[in-house]
């Protein structure tokens, strides 16, 4: 527990995180910087089961290793997604994601 | 008793040669196949003289049994519904048997001269084969569905027969003509056999054709149209054996079926199967006598009427082998009044008699004449009287077997065809005089017109021909001669002792009253034929300007073809057909594409969607759950 | 005001400040310098919460081996002195409203709701004996089934990497 600071600031916090990362992702052209919104996204999750698991069940460590978890699978998701980039960059000459859409009608 | 199980093999052999030649016919020289199924026919041919030998000459009761050699369940629906493949042997199906095969081998000897060198020799050969076990089992059939289903087969292999040249448009036309006509009429057979079937609940003809039976009890009441379910049924089943032995109206299809092979025209359409028809009714002779007596009269009448307006017309035509066509068409009429205006028993079954003896006689001498008329155009390459003339000279063999055939068929003693003719119009003379007139007429203008054909081909003027015309070799001599013979002793055979409505014989006796008229009438025929046309003159030409509209009516065949063309094509066709197919063109298509096209339209309008940019979808997605959010939030409070 | 709460408004400060700079900057490597920054102060607020190893695991695997990665990724594929053009007006509007709507609606959400945290549960140290005692155990509170199925996840990743980057034979 953290004198003067309630979950409520928490939240706050990592929500404002989460809608930022989701603009980013709907504004930004690069597919890399796609990705580093993607990575706001998890990490404003991250703290959301931080400050559950400290303020309403302190007796326990479920969204400890939530977090925990979700770093992991960060790592593996960038690392398929910079193999992807790379690969699409080597046929396209390009990263933007407004030339990587052959895949419509 | 003897054992007539062989009998299985008669329509077997050409079956099994039809298989091999079709299949591997191709692959031999021409003349195998040709060998192949003569000798398989010849087989068939020795084994049906032993099985008529047998049959009729080794009979010790009074009257003939009828023998199932061989009968098997084919298709079982129920107990009671199921279709048999058999074999019945009695006096008319063991005359057939002889018929059938005996003609069709002398066309399978006789084709091996005509089609020596023809492309398509095995094809020939093996739709001759299918022919010939297709006739064979719709004479042996022991059910009239067994009979319905070779009846389809033998105007496929009629159809294919006819249509043997295939690039000549004529004879597909012919072909088409001939298999829609004749399939128009199998309509009616089919529901014919369904309605007698559905009351009778038996297909069988041992049943069918008991005098005694009582599976018509049923039939007699239920109506339509004023006429009992029996004898609409047995009106229909008529139907379809018109088709086939082409009867007025649907006569159309045979004097076009000539476009085929002469020897095909000799076995299928003046032998055989033109004749199925009259083996139908005969087969089923006692329902029409005891149930329907009008359908028989009918019968007679249709036939009467087909044998005068056939001889009319073949009186006009040229070509020789349509002049051969419409002369089978009358004869059929002929054995169509025959049973027509027969009794049932005892000497009252002498028009029933009389009528299998002239399907005998006629087959004979008209497979004997259409035989000749080939190996005429074989000599001359033309169809065409008037190119013709003079050509006793040169074909000595053809000349006399083809004179026997024309004095057999204009009835002159002594010959096969007076007796059996003779036959018909006594039986005529003592039930219906206006049919008895009517053959009367016909059997004089018979002779007429075919000893014009006899006059205008062998003697008239002596044409010069572009290479001398010579005698056919002698594969298709020697079964000129054999039919000859048949010809002119055929007519002794003592036909009332073998085959009689009943299968009991009966003593025939030669009634001069009408049989010295006959004859007097078939020699004025001969004579007129010989003033007019055994020397080139002018008297012809007089007289057919002289008849004017009358010869040019008859000339056209009485338009009934003219006819046919206006009701299919004006009325049928426009008036049915087009606003079927506007109705199919316009609503049911249009409302095909009209689903199409929306789907299409829809599916432009709305691909924008799908634009490949995944921050769009994002977007969409965001956009989405909020409002489902949203909507929670106002439902849930 | 303690230390703490400074701290804490400090290090959100910064997660905001730089996690807006991140979306928006023009330039590639500066935007994931700035990602550097939001993923320290995010650990910071792990410390904060007194989840000391998890903030150790976000500093080392984030904030040393993603960031690197990205980076790297950066270079292999731009100039680092491009600056991107700016982006479409649609596609700014389609961002910005999503930010506003979906952070009002949530914020409005959370704030109304009454979080309690139930009664007479005691705060438990979070040491490396027992994380590594509940990361490995098989009863209650034990998570060796999701600790195994994170680790054939990063195999397969690992191995689909390798696959998708490698080269094709001409």
């Amino acid at each position: 527990m953290i004198e003067g600071i309630s979950i409520y600031h928490f939240l706050v916090v990592s929500t404002i995180m989460f809608f930022l990362g989701i603009a980013g992702f709907i504004i930004r052209q690069n597919l890399i910087t796609i990705l580093l919104s993607i990575e706001l996204i998890l990490n404003a999750v991250v703290i959301n089961f931080l400050a559950f698991n400290k303020f309403l069940y302190p007796n326990e460590l479920q969204g400890h290793f939530f977090g925990l978890f979700i770093v992991g699978i960060a790592a593996a998701e960038a690392a398929v997604a910079i193999a992807l980039i790379i690969n699409v960059y080597r046929r396209l000459k390009s990263i933007d994601s407004d030339k990587v859409n052959e895949m419509k009608y | 008793m003897i054992d007539y199980s062989y009998t299985i093999f008669i329509p077997l052999i050409p079956f099994v040669v039809f298989l091999i030649t079709g299949l591997f016919g191709m692959k031999w020289k021409p003349e195998i196949s040709g060998w192949l199924g003569s000798v398989g026919l010849g087989i068939s041919f020795i084994l049906s003289l032993i099985t008529g030998y047998f049959y009729f000459f080794t009979n010790v009761t009074d009257h003939f049994e009828t023998i199932i050699p061989y009968n098997k369940v084919w298709l079982s629906f129920t107990d009671k519904l199921h279709i048999d493949m058999g074999i019945l042997l009695d006096p008319i199906s063991v005359l057939m048997l002889v018929v059938v095969t005996t003609i069709s081998f002398m066309v399978h000897i006789y084709s091996l001269g005509y089609m020596k060198g023809e492309k398509g020799f095995q094809r020939f050969y093996a739709f001759l084969s299918l022919f010939t076990f297709s006739m064979l089992g719709v004479v042996l059939a022991t059910n009239i569905f067994q009979i319905y289903i070779f009846w389809e087969l033998v105007g496929v292999s009629s159809f294919l027969l006819i249509g043997f040249y295939y690039q000549k448009p004529s004879a597909v036309a012919a072909a088409k003509k001939a298999f829609i006509v004749t399939r128009f009429a199998d309509l009616g057979f089919l529901i014919g056999i369904l309605l007698l079937s559905f009351y009778t609940r038996t297909f069988d003809f041992s049943i069918l054709t008991n005098p005694n039976t009582s599976v018509f009890s049923s039939m007699t009441g239920a109506g339509f149209l004023g006429m009992s379910a029996i004898t609409w049924a047995m009106l229909l089943i008529f139907m379809g054996a018109a088709g086939k032995s082409a009867m007025f109206p649907l006569h159309i299809w045979l004097p076009d079926a000539m476009e085929g092979p002469t020897p095909v025209s000799a076995l299928i359409h003046a032998a055989t199967m033109v004749v199925a028809g009259v083996y139908l009714v005969a087969r089923l002779f006692p329902i029409y006598y005891f149930q329907t007596p009008d359908v028989l009269l009918f019968i007679g009448y249709v036939g009467g009427f087909t044998s005068l307006f056939a001889a009319l017309i073949a009186m006009t035509q040229f070509d020789i082998k349509r002049v051969l066509a419409y002369s089978t068409l009358s004869q059929i009429g002929y054995m169509m009044v025959g049973l027509g205006v027969s009794g049932y028993g005892g000497e009252a079954g002498l028009g029933y008699t009389a009528s299998m003896f002239h399907l005998f006689t006629h087959a004979m001498f008209k497979g004997l004449l259409f035989l000749g008329a080939g190996a005429i155009i074989h000599a001359v390459h033309t169809n065409d009287m008037e190119k013709m003339g003079g050509l006793r000279k040169y074909m000595p063999y053809t000349h006399i077997t083809f004179l026997i055939a024309a004095l057999a068929i204009s009835g002159v003693p002594s010959f096969a065809g007076f007796f059996s003719k003779d036959g018909i119009l006594t039986a005529a003379y003592h039930t219906n005089k206006i049919l008895f007139y009517t053959e009367y007429i016909t059997a004089g203008i018979t002779s007429f017109y075919i000893f014009r054909l006899y006059f205008k081909i062998f003697w008239n003027k002596n044409t010069q021909y572009e290479h001398k015309p010579h005698e056919a070799p002698m594969t298709m001599t020697i079964p000129l001669v054999l039919l000859a013979v048949v010809s002119t002793f055929g007519g002794f055979i003592p036909f009332s002792d073998f085959i009689t409505p009943d299968h009991i014989p009966f003593a025939e006796h030669m009634h001069w009253g009408v049989a010295v008229p006959s004859i007097i009438i078939g020699l004025l025929g001969i004579v007129i034929a010989w003033i007019l046309y055994r020397k080139d003159n002018k008297i012809p030409a007089r007289i057919v300007s002289a008849l004017g509209e009358v010869y040019t009516v008859t000339y056209r065949k009485f338009y009934i073809d003219e006819i046919y063309l206006f009701v299919t094509k004006k009325i049928l066709f426009n008036g049915v057909a087009r606003p079927i197919a506007w109705f199919d063109r316009n609503v049911i298509d249009g409302f095909m594409v009209g689903v199409g096209t929306v789907t299409l339209k829809a599916s432009k309008a709305i691909k924008g969607f799908q634009s490949g940019d995944i921050q769009e979808y994002a977007f969409v997605y965001i956009a989405g759950t909020i409002l489902f959010v949203l909507t929670l939030l106002y439902y849930l409070g | 005001m303690t230390f703490n709460i400074f701290m804490f408004y400090f290090l959100s400060a910064i997660i905001l400040i730089f996690s807006l700079l991140t979306i928006t900057s023009r330039k590639m490597l500066r935007a994931a310098v700035y990602l550097l920054f939001v993923l320290v102060a995010t650990s910071g607020l792990y410390f904060l919460l007194n989840y000391q190893f998890l903030a150790a695991v976000q500093l080392t695997l984030y904030a040393g081996g993603i960031v690197v990665l990205i980076i790297f990724s950066i270079l292999l594929t731009s100039h680092i002195s491009e600056k991107f053009k700016k982006p479409s007006v649609w596609k700014i509007w389609m961002g910005s409203l999503s930010f506003v709507f979906g952070s009002v609606i949530i914020l409005w959400v959370l704030l109304s709701h009454q979080f309690v945290k139930p009664e007479g549960l005691k705060d438990i140290p979070v040491n490396m004996h027992l994380i590594g005692n509940q990361l490995l155990g098989l009863g209650k509170n034990g998570y060796v089934l999701p600790f195994e199925l994170i680790s054939i996840l990063l195999l397969a990743a690992m191995v689909s990497a390798i696959v998708v980057v490698k080269k094709e034979k001409k």
